[in-house]
């Protein structure tokens, strides 16, 4: 804590550090600017004549796993968060940890969730030094009141796994809470009790940790097929009573916005779809889990029916709605990163067009191509936009941090990225001069939607073109802003940030676009 | 020990609004601020709280505000009711600035197919109810506001006037019944409200005494408008006074409905088929169009169920009214899409049109298409049909193309 950074000047105008958490940073370079060299890491080449070969993995405890695995002070663990709030596994590996009275570890799992919460005592305790990874609930504000040693490390999905693969982060041990798996540690979602859909975010932790540890608590005979880990890739599997709490891991149904306004900026964004010539037999989209893109999704269905188009791919996560279009024969194929509700792990189970996904094949950047960037329209949700497009979804506007990245970044790679955002949320407007935290740049966001206009990025003339007979709501966005500053009261004064650095924000390709400062 | 008052709204789940308390005392005025939003705007805020208790004459005392959000115009609102809570004497109004986008004009003769209640206290459903395209918005300062709120709901009501846009939509006010709906008008006439809706009207004295007061207020203000009037016909002696209520004054635009209170009257309770109140309902549509204006339904309170909506709207317009109320915005759009003209209305319509424009370019006094003449109030029936089916985006709006 405390600790000067040097900060250097970015591509994007932004001062961010050169060194992080002891690790030397590249300062982002521009959307498509930095093209590393080199080779992919690799796990430790491993002989079979080290593991049994009945493949009986099973060991008797979290802790009997780590002791095997090695685990020793300074060490960094992995872990994925498709259990999302209902995860009853890593608390317990930290414990066990204690118990052996490691010290100054790494978590880095692919995202935190209020369960998480005694994770701030391992972190009081010298247990933790720092995690690397979305922080949500009380581990974000942990990390924003600027308490946690080392910087938060916030990446998207994909380049979490780009991390992984470039061997940015080194992962010494993965445990992969798995809700059907057998002893050999061939592992899967899509079923058994604590049935979360897919594994996909703990996918590159498979294939890249030194050592990798399977938990289940629906221990099944060889083979778990069809699997979604393989077990080739695992040393220990660990069976528990319970791995997790289903009813926190996927709700039974979506909620769907009742707000009349949040339904009238979802509509308004289908209608932009159709009016923009993107709605067209064979396109694709991705809508996420949020009320807004979820009611999106159901407009856009109505006039799909109406107008008789039908999509070849929808890009989960996946939810009932979704799941509705496929059965109804309105895609051909939900490629799923991870599934929100019930409906969508029966269907993932049952559907052969619903398609399990991962970071790799949907984002990673510094792969061979991927699926984001094939979509037609991807709509997302944003904390501020300004007046050059660029997007925030990491902080409020009072500088807060509030959530991590997830497949954020790598969506705006879509051919066309649209956020529905409501103009202001209480008096806070989210037009604003100049983002709070640099998340997307502008030249990758298209078209802004509020329940007070829509703004298309002027970069996006062919957009603006093929709207510009319909009798859409369209307006510039200094247009926007200057409605909604009028209504606010003026603009709004600036927070007032430290020269603290609390935290990174990576772009896709590994370089930091931005520093997220502690709040005076 | 001096008494503390308060405004604003109670409860946990406060948003877009503030409290404020306010303890008179003769030591010089300590003013403290709490704000979800301090972090952006504590010092427009602190401006604001002073600015506005100065104008109003406060110097001393200590003021606490408690704000979730709230718009200028709101905290301006809630400030003067707190002090002219502790001090009914103060007269003095403070005004936010007097909006241009809050200054258009309506029509008499325009839509009033949806118009949107708003309970007058709840500032937080009005910033973006214009967006929602309703014919009008009901700033309410009758039933949905309680008692002890009627002073805050008119000074919420008079600046949301002055300040918001409500995007073309009519901007109407319910006042209340008798001494405190004349009250009422004092504070929001000057502030370009469009029509008044009178609650309760009974005899046409009612609507003479408020269209006297009106033009005493616009008098006084130097004020040269048109005020349009909405009587309420909410009982048994309304219903049959209805002819006589349209037409007490040239400025009424429409009778409308009040279900609620009439059933009650005539002792019995609403049901959905409505079969005790088809006499009322016919009774108005009769007076009104006698009168040449426009009967209005009443409003329908299942917000959830659009199928029952639905299927009301379609009674409600066979029985010749042109609108009813509505009470949550997700109403707005299935009644203007089930008032809307049928495909018949509007290719019949667009003959008595093409046929009109012929005979205007003809200069013929007589408008027929093909061997049927047809007369003026069927031509301007036929505009009425077009104007609406191009709002309702059946009809394309060059047509005659």
């Amino acid at each position: 804590m405390n600790k000067k950074y040097e900060l250097v000047k970015n591509a994007a105008g932004r001062m961010v550090p050169t060194e992080v958490n002891g690790k030397s940073q590249v300062p982002f370079q521009g959307v498509n600017g930095y093209k590393p060299d080199g080779h992919k890491a690799a796990p430790p080449i491993a002989s079979c004549s080290d593991y049994p070969s009945d493949g009986n993995k099973v060991v008797g405890s979290i802790k009997e796993a780590l002791e095997l695995a090695g685990l020793k002070n300074g060490m960094t663990i992995s872990s994925h968060h498709h259990f999302r709030n209902g995860d009853l596994v890593m608390n317990q590996v930290f414990d066990a940890a204690q118990e052996m009275g490691t010290k100054g570890l790494m978590w880095f799992p692919s995202a935190a969730f209020p369960c998480h919460a005694p994770m701030t005592e391992h972190m009081e305790s010298g247990l933790i030094h720092h995690i690397e990874g979305s922080l949500n609930g009380p581990l974000g504000k942990y990390a924003s009141q600027g308490k946690m040693d080392g910087l938060a490390v916030l990446r998207s999905h994909g380049g979490r796994w780009q991390a992984v693969q470039d061997g940015e982060v080194h992962i010494d041990i993965a445990v992969l809470a798995a809700p059907t798996a057998d002893p050999m540690g061939n592992a899967t979602g899509d079923r058994g009790p604590s049935a979360c859909g897919l594994l996909g975010f703990g996918l590159a932790d498979s294939m890249y940790a030194d050592k990798v540890i399977i938990v289940t608590d629906n221990l099944v005979p060889f083979p778990c097929y069809p699997w979604q880990i393989q077990g080739q890739n695992v040393d220990y599997v660990v069976v528990l009573d319970k791995v997790g709490e289903p009813d926190k891991i996927v709700s039974g149904t979506t909620q769907l916005t009742k707000s009349p306004d949040r339904l009238y900026i979802a509509e308004l964004t289908a209608k932009f779809v159709r009016a923009a010539g993107i709605m067209q037999d064979g396109f694709s989209f991705q809508a996420g889990a949020g009320g807004t893109a979820l009611a999106f999704a159901i407009y856009l269905k109505e006039m799909m029916l109406e107008a008789g188009v039908k999509a070849r791919f929808v890009r989960g996560g996946s939810t009932k709605y979704l799941v509705e279009m496929l059965e109804e024969g309105l895609t051909d194929y939900i490629l799923d990163g991870q599934t929100f509700d019930l409906e969508g792990v029966r269907s993932m189970r049952e559907n052969e067009g619903h398609v399990n996904t991962s970071p790799f094949t949907s984002y990673n950047w510094h792969g061979k191509g991927n699926f984001a960037s094939q979509l037609d329209a991807v709509v997302l949700g944003a904390t501020e936009v300004d007046v050059n497009f660029n997007a925030n979804v990491v902080t409020h506007s009072d500088g807060q941090m509030l959530h991590g990245i997830g497949g954020w970044q790598n969506c705006l790679f879509s051919k066309c990225t649209i956020l529905p955002i409501p103009a202001f949320r209480d008096r806070i407007p989210v037009i604003v001069d100049e983002v709070t935290t640099l998340v997307g740049p502008g030249e990758l966001v298209d078209v802004i939607v509020t329940e007070r206009g829509i703004a298309i990025n002027p970069l996006r003339t062919d957009l603006i073109e093929a709207t510009k007979d319909s009798d859409l709501p369209i307006r510039t966005i200094q247009e926007l802003k200057a409605e909604i500053d009028d209504l606010i009261g003026g603009t709004p004064q600036k927070p007032k940030l430290t020269d603290e650095p609390i935290g990174v924000v990576k772009w896709v390709d590994g370089t930091v676009i931005d520093t997220i400062f502690k709040i005076e | 020990m001096s008494k503390m008052f308060q405004a604003g709204p109670q409860g946990t789940r406060i948003k877009s609004d503030c409290q404020v308390f306010y303890k008179p005392a003769s030591d010089p005025l300590i003013i403290n601020i709490e704000s979800k939003v301090d972090a952006l705007f504590s010092k427009t805020i602190r401006d604001l709280a002073e600015t506005t208790l100065a104008s109003l004459g406060i110097t001393t005392g200590s003021v606490e505000i408690k704000d979730f959000g709230a718009l200028p115009f709101v905290m301006m609102a809630q400030i003067e009711t707190v002090v002219k809570r502790a001090h009914p004497e103060i007269d003095k109004e403070v005004l936010p600035e007097f909006k241009a986008h809050a200054q258009y004009e309506t029509s008499f003769g325009r839509f009033r197919r949806s118009r949107l209640y708003l309970p007058g206290n709840q500032p937080k459903l009005f910033l973006n109810a214009g967006i929602h395209q309703p014919d009008s918005i009901i700033l309410d300062l009758e039933d949905s506001v309680p008692p002890a709120e009627k002073d805050a709901a008119r000074y919420i009501v008079r600046n949301a006037l002055r300040t918001l846009d409500f995007f073309g939509a009519e901007r109407m006010v319910r006042i209340n019944q008798g001494e405190l709906g004349m009250q009422d008008l004092e504070s929001i006439i000057p502030h370009n409200v469009h029509t008044i809706l009178l609650p309760k009207a009974e005899t046409a004295d009612q609507v003479i005494a408020m269209e006297a007061k009106v033009q005493s207020i616009l008098k006084e203000k130097g004020l040269k408008k048109n005020i349009y009037y909405m009587p309420i016909l909410e009982s048994a002696l309304g219903v049959l006074n209805a002819y006589d209520i349209a037409t007490a004054s040239k400025n009424n635009v429409g009778l409308a409905m009040g279900l609620e209170d009439y059933t009650a009257d005539i002792g019995t309770q609403r049901t959905l088929g409505g079969k005790e109140s088809f006499f009322a309902r016919s009774m108005l549509v009769n007076a009104a169009r006698a009168a040449g204006i426009q009967p209005i339904d009443t409003v329908f309170s299942d917000v959830g169920n659009e199928t029952a909506l639905r299927e009301s709207v379609r009674v409600t317009k066979s029985m010749g009214f042109d609108g009813m109320g509505c009470i949550h915005p997700r109403q707005i759009k299935p009644i203007h899409e089930e008032f809307a003209p049928t495909e018949a209305e509007i290719s019949k319509a667009k003959q008595i049109i093409v046929a009109a424009d012929e005979a205007e370019a003809q200069g013929l006094g007589v408008v027929a298409v093909g061997s049927k003449m047809i007369d003026p109030p069927v031509v301007k029936r036929a505009e009425r049909t077009i104007r609406m089916a191009v709002d309702t985006g059946l009809l394309a709006k060059n047509w005659k193309e």
